[in-house]
């Protein structure tokens, strides 16, 4: 069966021209990029270019960019590093209540450290109001920390309206641009934005790499002690042929985004009408016109997501959902019931995200699959007697 | 072959596939209804008894494939049981016979034994009362 991947906010596939750049720092240039010899200057000088076109992709000085292990990672140094260096200056963080776990959980564990963490309330679209931002600093504030897409139901967040504030209150502004770096046009300067965490995997990249820009005069303590490398800002030998991989996803993204952004936000459209039209009692997650352009995320009542997945997975589509049962937790997505979402809706959501490889005869197919699976499930489903 | 498959059994994803028993029974003499929907997972069960015997049974269900393959399950070993033998079908048993659950899906076992027992509390309380 041919399979269908609508998961691109989970991983893209890495692109062939991706993988083509990285294979010569597995073998001929090997080097570690603190040699001196050849060999090490060879690797150094390549990672130097990564860097660059890095920092070209989002109006930055190669300077500011720290490569890291991967999103998380750089989401953990971001609010790690600025409040164990600002706990003279204060210990209050503001964040939203939908934000990505490696934000979240960051600041779980600064509470238990003594720092105190404002969790700002989204609107019915999942938006973060700027208004909420600017009431909730003290004078004991040291970050705000707020995502600039959101990876569940792709609502873009008025990032460049609360880096004003932030730039008027001097404090520092953190975003996770996991979902938009690549997707949609990122610049540091018109955001506004001091730390701005990336990943490579989301756009065609490697895994296990990725980036945090920190704005020159930024402080924040290192993120690993033992060498030189970063700046000295994070210790480790660098994850050479990540990197280089990275850089060439990010010309690459540069390359092909505008016309890209186009095409998936016209699939998206199509989706979202077809579903909504063939398939009743289902909403539209997010907001409908400031959201990522590869972003479906719909809540059908009276079903179950992992069902929904399941079922799906039979045909060959790849999808994800928000329900309790698909994760260990047992809990349903924080970000869908910040946003208003019953326990019921945010259990019957279905997450389907586009990317480079997706056909229009593949949105067809799951116009044509899923209505079928849910009237499958809706028979056998005692929620559907009790809503008659 | 699949990650999702890889979580579940042959069996329960043969039951998932091909759910026994789905619906509602007219006139049932004893319904359980459990779970929330705070946890995702609510279960429907009807059963039918004559002289103290299981002869039908049917579910709905709101849930995973985990929650949806214990009731079909459940249902089919329920039938032709009578009361006290019903009584006795644990959540263990439920499992088993779907060839095993992974650990954070046997809760689903747990819902579907519960709605058993509440389908057959209300048919004891009903048929004491009539």
């Amino acid at each position: 069966m041919k399979r269908i991947y609508l998961d691109y906010a989970a991983t893209t596939p890495t692109h062939p021209e991706v993988v083509k750049s990285m294979l010569p720092y597995f073998t001929d240039a090997f080097g570690n990029p603190s040699s001196i010899y050849s060999y090490g200057q060879e690797a150094k000088g390549a990672i130097e270019e990564a860097r660059v076109k890095v920092a070209d992709l989002i109006n930055a000085r190669d300077e500011e960019i720290i490569f890291t292990g991967g999103g998380t990672e750089a989401d953990n140094f971001a609010l790690k590093g600025v409040a164990f260096a600002s706990e003279n200056r204060g210990n209050h963080i503001i964040t939203s209540s939908i934000e990505h776990h490696a934000v979240i959980e960051t600041c779980k564990f600064l509470e238990r450290r003594g720092f105190s963490v404002s969790y700002l309330p989204v609107d019915e679209y999942g938006l973060v109001n700027p208004a909420d931002v600017k009431k909730a600093i003290t004078d004991k504030t040291i970050l705000i920390s707020v995502m600039h897409a959101n990876n569940e139901m792709g609502t873009i967040e008025p990032i460049a309206e609360i880096g004003k504030i932030a730039r008027e209150a001097g404090i520092y502004f953190h975003i996770d641009a996991v979902q938009t770096v690549g997707r949609i046009p990122v610049d540091v300067n018109e955001l506004g934005v001091d730390l701005l965490s990336m990943s490579a995997h989301k756009l065609y990249g490697p895994k296990g790499v990725g980036a945090l820009y920190i704005r020159k005069g930024t402080k924040l303590i290192p993120f690993m002690h033992g060498g030189e490398q970063e700046r000295r800002r994070r210790a480790s030998t660098e994850n050479v042929a990540g990197i280089v991989g990275f850089g060439r996803a990010v010309e690459l993204a540069q390359q092909e985004m505008s016309d890209e952004a186009e095409r998936l936000t016209y699939l998206r459209a199509q989706l979202i009408k077809g579903l909504l039209e063939r398939i009743d009692h289902t909403r539209l997650n997010g907001h409908p016109v400031n959201r990522l352009p590869n972003n479906v995320n719909i809540s059908v009542d009276y079903v179950e997501g992992e069902s929904m997945l399941l079922n799906l997975d039979l045909e060959g589509i790849c999808a994800s959902t928000g329900s309790a049962c698909s994760s260990s937790s047992l809990e349903s997505s924080h970000v869908l019931l910040a946003m208003g979402l019953s326990p019921e809706q945010a259990h019957g959501s279905l997450r389907l995200t586009l990317g480079k490889w997706t056909t229009r005869e593949e949105i067809e197919q799951v116009l044509d699959v899923l209505p079928r699976i849910v009237a499958k499930l809706r028979a056998m489903s005692p929620l559907l007697k009790s809503h008659r | 072959m699949h990650d999702l498959w890889s979580l579940y059994s042959e069996k329960v994803m043969e039951h998932f596939k091909n759910p026994r028993n789905v619906g509602e029974i007219d006139n049932p003499d004893g319904i359980g209804h459990v779970g929330n929907p705070v946890c995702g997972d609510i279960m429907e069960l009807y059963i039918k008894v004559s002289d103290g015997t299981i002869v039908d049974a049917k579910f709905k269900t709101f849930g995973c494939g985990a929650a949806i393959a214990t009731s079909s399950m459940v249902t089919e070993m329920v039938k032709g049981k009578s009361i006290g033998e019903a009584l006795e079908i644990s959540n263990r048993a439920v499992a088993e016979a779907l060839d095993g659950l992974p650990p954070i899906k046997m809760h689903c076992s747990v819902l579907a034994e519960e709605a058993l027992k509440s389908a057959i509390e209300d048919y004891l309380i009903k048929s004491k009362g009539g």
